[in-house]
Formats: C-alpha cells, sequence, structure tokens
C-alpha cells in the first residue's frame, strides 16, 4: 500500500501530454515517497491527489507547445492525428450547419421539440409510475378489499368498506401477518376552528399506527402522537396555515363544531404525487368513535360495512402469503348467518396493494383492472411517435443534404481518406447536431415546465440528480445518432470518387423511396393524432351538451358542517327568501352533483326473480323538485297539501324502466308502489322526472329514487337558487349574514352547482389538452419535415425548371408539378391512418357509456386539413422555385 | 521593469530556482518553497508557473539524466537566463527604492 492512488494516476495518464508525462511523474513520485517519510501514508496520498488535480490546467494540457518546451531538443512527441482529424470533421460540420442555415434550423429545431416532448411525456409518465413510492413501506401496504360474486346473475362487484369487527377480528386472530391493522373512516373535508378563526381542512380519522405505517416525519411530537383519544396532528402547512408562526402543540381544536381535540403533533407534509398529499391532518379513530352514535352502534355489527381498513403486512411475509391466508375470511370468521351467505357469494377477500391505488383505480368484477395506466400507456406511446417523427425528419434532412456532398467524399477520397475515416466523419457530424438539439431541447423543457406542470396538474421538477435520466438520455442521443448518421456515413462513403468528381453519377429513383416511405409514416401517425383530438374534443362536448334533467345555473350548494343547523331549517328558509336574493331554497341529503346514497333490497310487483335491487337514493325537503327545475313526465311533485307524502317517492325515468312501471297513452302511470321487506314499509310513486344526471356525465344515469325528508333529519346540504336578476357578488354577502346570524357557529362555505358539474370533465379536458398540444406539435414536426424536403427537391430541380419555363409552362403547371409528389404520399398515409384511427377510437370510445359516435367529418376534416397543410408547407417553396427567373437558373454552371 | 510583469508567485518560484542552482526541477522547488514559506504549495502551479517564466524567457530547461530515486525517470532541470537575473535584480533594486523612499514618520 505504499502506492499513490491509482485513480489520480490514471487521470494524469489520461489528460497529460506525452513530453510531460516523464517529468511530472517523476516529481509526483518523488514529492510521494518523501511526504510518506515526513507526515505518513494518508497526508501523502491525499497531497499526491491534490497535485495531480493541480496539474489539470490548459497550460499543462497543450500538446502544440511540445517544441516550445524543449526548444533546443528535436519534437520527439508530435500531435497525435486522430485528433487533429476529429477536429477538422467538427469544424466542416460547423461550416455546413452555418452555410445552410434554414435547413439547420429545421433538422435541429424539429429535433429539438420532439425530444423536449419526448422528455416531457417520459418526465409525466415517471411521475405517475412513481406515485406514493416515495412511502418508504409502500410495498408492504395495502387496503382490504372483498369481491362478492351475485350466485344468480354471476356478476361481481366488489368494495373496499369493511365492518369495524372484521378490523377486531383480523387483530385477533390473523396478528401475525400483519405490522399495522389500522381501521379509519374516509377522508373527508371538517370544519377546523381554532376560537372563533374557522377552516375548512380535509383529514382523516384513523388509528395510530398511522404514523408508522407511512412513516410520517414529525417536526413536533413522536409516533405515538395519536395515542389519546382528544389528539390531531396536522400538516407542516395546516399549522401554519392556522396557527402561523406560534407554537401549535398543545393548543386547542375544534373539529366540525363537536369534537375538542388537542394538537399533539406536527409532521412535514407529504410530497405531492401520494395518495395522502391533500390531507392535512389525522385524528385518532377512537374520537371518530366516541363522537358519532351511528359509528359506536356499528362496532359489532357485521352488517355495518362503512369503514376502510389499510394494512402493512408484518416483515417476514409476502403479500401473496397475506392474500392466501385472509381469501376465506368471511368463511371462517364472520357469525353464522352471514357465513352462509359468503359461501353463497363466494365471497373473496384480498389486499389491494397501495402500488396499485393510483394506476389501477377501476375495478372490473371488484378485482382491480385499469385506470391512469391507460393514460400512462397512451402518452408514453404519443411520446414515442413524436420522437419517432423528429427522428425521421432527422434523418431524411440529413440523407436528402448528405447526397449534395458527394463531391466532398470524393475529394476527401482522392487524397487519401479510407473509408472508415468517412464514416466517422459523418457519424461525428450527426453526433454533434443530435447534441445541439439535446441542449436546445433541455432548453424547452426547462422553459414549458411550470406550464406543463399547470396543464398536467402536476409538481415534476427537472431531474437534475438522476443518474438514470442523464443514462437514458445518452443512450438516446447515440441511438438517434447512429440511426440517422448511419445511411449517409455508409452510402456516401462507398463512392467511387473517380465518378463522382467526373459527375456522373445519378442518385436513381430508388434513392428517394426510403425517404418516401418516412414521410407516409410520418403523415400517418399525425392524421391519426388529428381523428384522435378531434374525437375527445366531439366526445367532450357531446357529453357536456347532455340533457342534465335540471336547471345548473345560480344553483349554490352549501355544506351543513355543523350540528347547530338541526332544527333551524325552517328559520334559516324564511330569513333567506327573506333577503329577497333567493328564489328557493331547499334541503339535500346529499350535493345535486353527486349519489352519496346506494339502498339495497326493495321490492316491487313483478319484480323478476334476479334482477339487482340496488337504487340511488336521495333525501329531499318539499320545495327541492320546483329549487332544481325538475322536469315531470308524469305524476306530481312533493307538496305540503299532502301529509300523506312523507310515504311517497318521486322516481327517475330510468327507475321507471326498470320497475316495469305501466305505460298509457305514452305516459308512465303512477300509484304502484315499492317496499323495503328489512325496514318494513311501503312508498307509493307519485311522479316520475326526466333523469337527472348526478354522477359521471359519462355514464349512464343511475336508477333514483327520491324521498320526503319532512323532518329535515338527513339533510346535509342547503341549496338555493339565486334570482336570475341579482348578481352572485351580490347575493352572496346577504347570504352569508343570514346564516352567521342563524348559525353563529358554522363555516359558511359554498360552491356553484355548474362549477361543481364542470369539474367532473377535468379528466377529459387535460386529456384533451394534452393530447391537442402533443398533436399539434407532431404536425408542425412533421410540416418542417416535409418544408425541408420540398425545398431539396426544389433546389435539386432547380435546371428542370428553368428548362420548363423557357420552354413554356406556367407557374401552375410547375407548382403541381412540384407539390403533387407530396398531395401523393399523404394521401396514401391518409388511407392507411383511417382504418388505424377507427380501430383505436371505436375502442376508447367503448370506454364510455354516455359516447358520441366517430362520425364520418372527422375523417373528412383531418385529411382535408393534413392536404392543406401539406399544400401550404410545400408551396412555399414551389411557387419560389416556379417563380425563379430561369435565366438565373440556367446560367450558373 | 517595464516588459516583463513578474506576479508575486513567479517572483518566489524564480527566485526558489536560484537558490537551487544546478538542481532545480519541479518537487524541489516545491520543496524549496515549503522550506522557505512554511506553507504548502502544489505541484501543479509551480509546474504552470515555471512553463510560464519558460515563456518569458526568464528561466530556461533542459532533461537530466536518470535518477534512481524516481523511478528511473529523467527529471527537467531549470536554470535563470540572464534575463531572469536581471529581472530579479531590478525587482529588488525597485523595492529598495520604494523602501527608502518612506518617509519616517510614516511609521510613527
Amino acid at each position: 500500500m505504499m502506492n499513490p492512488p491509482r485513480f489520480a494516476t490514471y487521470l494524469l495518464h489520461w489528460f497529460c501530454p506525452p513530453h510531460r508525462a516523464e517529468e511530472l511523474e517523476g516529481d509526483l513520485d518523488e514529492l510521494f515517497q518523501q511526504r510518506i517519510r515526513e507526515f505518513g501514508l494518508r497526508q501523502a496520498r491525499w497531497r499526491y491527489v491534490r497535485d495531480v488535480v493541480s496539474l489539470l490546467r490548459p497550460s499543462l494540457m497543450r500538446r502544440d507547445k511540445a517544441c516550445l518546451v524543449s526548444a533546443n531538443t528535436n519534437n520527439t512527441y508530435p500531435k497525435p492525428t486522430n485528433t487533429t482529424m476529429l477536429r477538422n470533421y467538427l469544424k466542416i460540420a460547423f461550416r455546413n450547419l452555418v452555410k445552410n442555415k434554414a435547413y439547420s434550423a429545421i433538422n435541429i429545431g424539429g429535433l429539438s421539440i420532439g425530444m423536449g416532448v419526448a422528455m416531457l411525456i417520459g418526465l409525466w409518465v415517471y411521475d405517475e409510475l412513481s406515485f406514493d413510492k416515495q412511502i418508504p413501506k409502500y410495498d408492504r401496504i395495502a387496503r382490504i378489499r372483498r369481491v362478492a360474486t351475485e350466485p344468480s346473475t354471476g356478476i361481481s362487484q366488489g368494495t373496499d368498506a369493511c365492518q369495524i369487527p372484521m378490523a377486531t377480528m383480523l387483530k385477533a386472530k390473523y396478528a401475525s401477518y400483519f405490522k399495522h391493522i389500522l381501521i379509519g373512516f374516509w377522508p373527508g373535508n371538517y370544519m377546523v376552528a381554532d376560537g372563533q378563526k374557522k377552516y375548512t381542512q380535509k383529514g382523516q380519522f384513523i388509528e395510530g399506527g398511522v404514523i408508522d405505517m407511512l412513516s410520517l416525519q414529525m417536526v413536533h411530537g413522536s409516533q405515538t402522537a395519536l395515542d389519546d383519544p382528544h389528539s390531531i396532528i396536522l400538516s407542516n402547512t395546516a399549522a401554519e396555515a392556522i396557527f402561523g408562526q406560534t407554537d401549535p402543540v398543545g393548543k386547542r381544536l375544534k373539529l366540525d363544531n363537536r369534537m375538542d381535540v388537542t394538537v399533539t403533533g406536527i409532521y412535514a407534509d407529504l410530497p405531492k404525487n401520494s395518495t395522502y398529499s391533500d390531507l392535512q391532518f389525522f385524528a385518532p379513530w377512537a374520537l371518530w368513535v366516541s363522537s358519532n352514535d351511528w359509528v359506536k352502534a356499528s362496532e359489532n355489527d357485521w352488517g355495518r360495512s362503512s369503514f376502510p381498513i389499510d394494512v402493512q403486512i408484518a416483515d417476514n411475509t409476502s403479500m401473496e402469503t397475506v392474500n392466501a391466508a385472509i381469501n376465506d375470511f368471511y368463511q371462517k370468521n364472520s357469525p353464522p348467518d352471514f357465513v352462509s351467505g359468503a359461501r353463497d357469494y363466494k365471497v373473496e377477500t384480498y389486499l389491494y396493494p397501495m402500488r396499485q391505488w393510483h394506476l389501477y383505480s377501476e375495478f372490473t368484477d371488484g378485482r382491480p383492472s385499469g385506470g391512469r395506466i391507460t393514460f400512462v400507456w397512451l402518452f408514453g406511446i404519443v411520446g414515442g411517435f413524436v420522437l419517432l417523427l423528429a427522428c425521421i425528419n432527422f434523418m431524411n434532412l440529413s440523407t436528402a443534404r448528405s447526397e449534395k456532398r458527394a463531391k466532398e467524399v470524393g475529394i476527401r477520397k482522392a487524397v487519401g481518406s479510407v473509408k472508415s475515416q468517412l464514416v466517422n466523419q459523418f457519424l461525428s457530424e450527426s453526433f454533434l447536431v443530435v447534441s445541439l438539439a439535446f441542449a436546445g431541447s433541455l432548453g424547452l423543457v426547462l422553459l414549458s415546465l411550470p406550464w406543463f406542470n399547470e396543464l398536467a396538474d402536476k409538481a415534476i421538477a427537472f431531474p437534475w440528480q438522476m443518474p438514470s435520466f442523464w443514462l437514458a438520455s445518452v443512450l438516446f442521443l447515440t441511438v438517434t445518432a447512429l440511426l440517422a448518421g448511419l445511411y449517409p456515413a455508409f452510402y456516401l462513403s462507398s463512392f467511387q470518387p473517380i465518378k463522382v468528381l467526373k459527375g456522373t453519377i445519378r442518385m436513381g429513383r430508388l434513392a428517394s423511396l426510403p425517404r418516401q416511405v418516412l414521410v407516409v409514416v410520418q403523415f400517418t401517425v399525425s392524421v391519426v393524432l388529428i381523428i384522435g383530438v378531434l374525437l375527445v374534443y366531439k366526445q367532450i362536448q357531446y357529453v357536456k351538451n347532455r340533457p342534465v334533467g335540471y336547471e345548473r345555473a345560480g344553483l349554490l350548494s352549501i355544506p351543513m358542517n355543523d350540528p347547530n343547523y338541526k332544527g333551524k331549517e325552517e328559520v334559516l328558509q324564511r330569513e333567506l327568501m327573506a333577503t329577497g336574493v333567493v328564489d328557493q331554497v331547499a334541503y339535500s341529503s346529499s350535493p345535486l352533483t353527486s349519489v352519496w346514497n346506494n339502498i339495497g333490497g326493495f321490492e316491487w310487483d313483478n319484480k323478476p326473480p334476479k334482477a339487482e335491487s340496488g337504487f340511488a337514493v336521495m333525501d329531499i325537503s318539499t320545495n327541492f323538485g320546483r329549487m332544481a327545475g325538475w322536469q315531470f313526465v308524469a305524476g306530481r311533485d312533493f307538496s305540503k297539501a299532502f301529509a300523506t307524502d312523507s310515504g311517497a317517492v318521486i322516481i327517475n325515468e330510468t327507475a321507471a324502466r326498470y320497475l316495469g312501471l305501466k305505460k298509457r297513452n305514452g305516459q308512465w302511470v303512477v300509484g304502484a308502489y315499492i317496499r323495503q321487506p328489512d325496514f318494513h314499509w311501503k312508498r307509493q310513486i307519485i311522479g316520475v322526472i326526466k333523469d337527472m344526471v348526478m354522477d359521471s356525465p359519462f355514464e349512464p344515469v343511475k336508477r333514483s329514487f327520491y324521498f320526503l325528508d319532512a323532518t329535515y333529519g338527513a339533510a346535509a346540504r342547503l341549496n338555493l337558487r339565486l334570482k336570475p336578476t341579482v348578481s352572485a357578488q351580490d347575493a352572496l354577502p346577504s347570504i352569508e349574514s343570514v346564516i352567521r346570524k342563524t348559525v353563529p357557529s358554522a363555516l359558511f362555505t359554498y360552491s356553484f352547482v355548474d362549477q361543481d358539474f364542470a369539474a367532473k370533465f377535468s379528466t377529459e379536458q387535460r386529456i384533451g389538452k394534452l393530447a391537442l398540444v402533443f398533436a399539434v406539435l407532431a404536425i408542425f414536426i412533421s410540416c418542417l419535415g416535409i418544408f425541408g424536403l420540398a425545398s431539396f427537391v426544389a433546389e435539386q430541380r432547380t435546371k428542370e425548371i428553368g428548362v420548363r419555363k423557357v420552354l413554356g409552362a406556367s407557374v401552375l403547371n410547375l407548382w403541381g408539378l412540384l407539390s403533387r409528389d407530396f398531395i401523393i404520399l399523404v394521401g396514401i398515409a391518409f388511407s392507411i391512418a383511417t382504418p388505424i384511427a377507427y380501430y383505436t377510437l371505436t375502442n376508447w370510445l367503448q370506454k364510455y357509456a354516455y359516447r358520441t359516435e366517430l362520425s364520418w367529418w372527422i375523417f373528412a376534416v383531418s385529411g382535408a386539413g393534413s392536404l392543406m397543410i401539406t399544400l401550404l408547407t410545400v408551396s412555399f417553396q414551389s411557387i419560389k422555385a416556379a417563380l425563379m427567373n430561369p435565366v438565373k437558373s440556367l446560367r450558373s454552371e | 521593469m517595464k516588459g516583463t510583469y513578474l506576479g508575486e508567485f513567479e517572483e518566489v518560484v524564480l527566485l526558489a530556482v536560484a537558490i537551487r542552482a544546478g538542481d532545480a526541477y519541479g518537487a524541489a522547488v516545491v520543496n524549496e518553497i515549503e522550506l522557505q514559506m512554511e506553507r504548502t504549495v502544489n505541484l501543479g502551479a509551480v509546474h504552470s508557473a515555471l512553463n510560464r517564466l519558460q515563456e518569458k524567457g526568464l528561466v530556461s530547461s533542459e532533461m537530466g539524466g536518470m535518477t534512481a530515486e524516481r523511478g528511473g525517470r529523467r527529471k527537467r532541470l531549470y536554470t535563470v537566463t540572464a534575463y531572469g537575473r536581471r529581472v530579479l535584480e531590478e525587482v529588488r533594486q525597485l523595492r529598495n527604492q520604494m523602501w527608502d523612499a518612506i518617509p519616517r514618520t510614516a511609521w510613527s
């Protein structure tokens, strides 16, 4: 070990010019030996490295000063020829780029855009794939789900809503499989009050193990911060929002004005791409139990499936093992009457692992089947294609241009270049251009990242420090440079110099064939993208125009987030009407824009034995129908005039069809009864309304029942319709003051129904926008490509055009001549693209129950559009060429 | 002094070459400077200074004979040229001249 560090010596050899190596190495070695004696080995090695690094300076690395240093001796170390040639290649490459500025700009710009798009999409895909991965135990966390198959219909359905006794039983009997079994309630918005200050914060009630399971970084407080039943832990953001700079620990808060809690901990915010990132607090499960009677009542109730159970499996086991163990959980552990049901329905219990939560959030037959992963694939493919387009451009233009350099090749060969040198030259040129394009794409990505983040609702940072990103980039650079450089490299270097220089070489017709194929590929992709984007927009527009069954404008929804609303409903209604800004007031058990309650077990006359008996249910106050603007197709609305209405039900048309209601003169006949044997009541149908879209507008409307809730027992939403003559800005303050006066403890929040409804399109709209951007870029890149090719062709045929003009060809003739080739190519591309687009897009549309059709005009528009774009692009060049003075083009020889 | 600018470190290196007359090579100059100034210097700094001095013509160099202690490698031996000597003297003279010009009252 008395040697200097080997890597330092290698480094020295690598950069040191040969004529200096001997003396420098000698000096280093001598000093090293001397320092071992004086300071010891460690010091000596350290100083050795420092010295080597300090020698790394340009003045000592220069090779061409060899003669100066040893002026008195002969220069025994000539400059290495390979670097000289490399430098020459670079110089020639730069000169070529500068000489053909437009062509270089198209080439580098197009490739930059393509790479930039691919990079953005790559980052997006990476972000999607790494969702939740920052949680250290991500691989071992899961949610309990079960799937049941109805014996009569064979339809399987799944749920992640479990019973409290299930958690109890898991802890008692299956403890060895799990590290944590945490029962909780669904995350929701709660009113958090610090004295008089009130905030709406999203949070979850869950058992205290969540701190360890999610590995929350506790800024204040310990791992046991949630053990006390009146504790709460806040995220850093929430703590700052509520308490500002003061120390929050030990402060008291009130949740929904009924649960008292003390802040016992603050945790660092979770990264944005995680399931839990939008939660601002966790509160103990025990508090939720003690402050909700219905939860307390269901502690031993196997019939109440309302709670999520999250688990972390034990360290020494695997998901498969645990899945196998809990598969027959219900058959083994539930009460006897449940066991038979579980057997009949073949209930299977399984773990829904965290790694699937984000990307596989849709279920078919009760098992995770897909979801966002579709978009990951879709965009991945689009990104790949855009990149492919850019590469095709690049190859086309480089090969087209390279034929112009046949003379250069001839001269180089005549002077003595061998084939391998020419290959090297063209490859290094293509490396240079690709590297420039890469630098450009980095710039583009950095510029567009904030905008992209906003569009895609992401917080993606540029991965400067991720080695795999750079590795992928380098790999990609190499592949593109090789692909684009190989053809000219090998083709051109095979020329016979004598033929080239004599000018007898002619590029045959076949030479342009690969180029034409590539143009066809390019336009096929572009046309498919255009058709796809048009269809996405058509579908969104179609669903937006779907009749929703009620009037959205001016509807306001206020969550009743305080127990003190109870008993004040009538007063509030009177006071609100008295303000003069409100047209109608009504209460409901859920907002107009979602279904909260699905109840099964209904019976009705002539019910087929195998029929599903679940319906969406909403409890409403008397004038809800008037408020919403219901359109009755039969029967009447609830009315205070009929005392019997509390035993009545209004149904929608879907339900009417499903119940098999009779029709007379094309009108539904009301008056039939629905029964609920489990609760021993029946209700009479008094009205049928047009379907009201409450859930996803892309789905069919659920069959629904509307019950009259005369006592406001289930009221959870206060719905207002503003007078059309009053603007929202004027109305809101008076509404707020009424609520503040009547229910002082409540936090006043509201949402407009039309905005809530519009939010249902956000995913589709986001996808549509992204697809539009990518399609436009793809088309732009393709156009750049044919623009470059057209200019090349026009230039090649300058003489021909001159001769034709002299012989009497008109500008129109020439324009047609030059444009025709491209039009044919685009035509071929279109005929290939149509079936591809038709097939894939029909498949995509199947996803939506409420869907538009793939009409012929979409194809016509995209075909005509791509032809137009092509013509415009090509015409610029062809008209320019056709207008040229033949004297000029023929004179130069 | 007009033609050649001599940096502080260059002056030190030039002086060290002069001190080690006949046996002035990279490592020796490093040792000499460390001995005289009681501070560590990097080999790279010394070599680059020597290089500059040579370009300015203040020192000349020649490859020396092989020595066993350097693993049989040769040294590049530097000697101060006549011009180098004159520059050094000029620097010293200039210093003295400026010292003499300091008025006595400046120190009180």
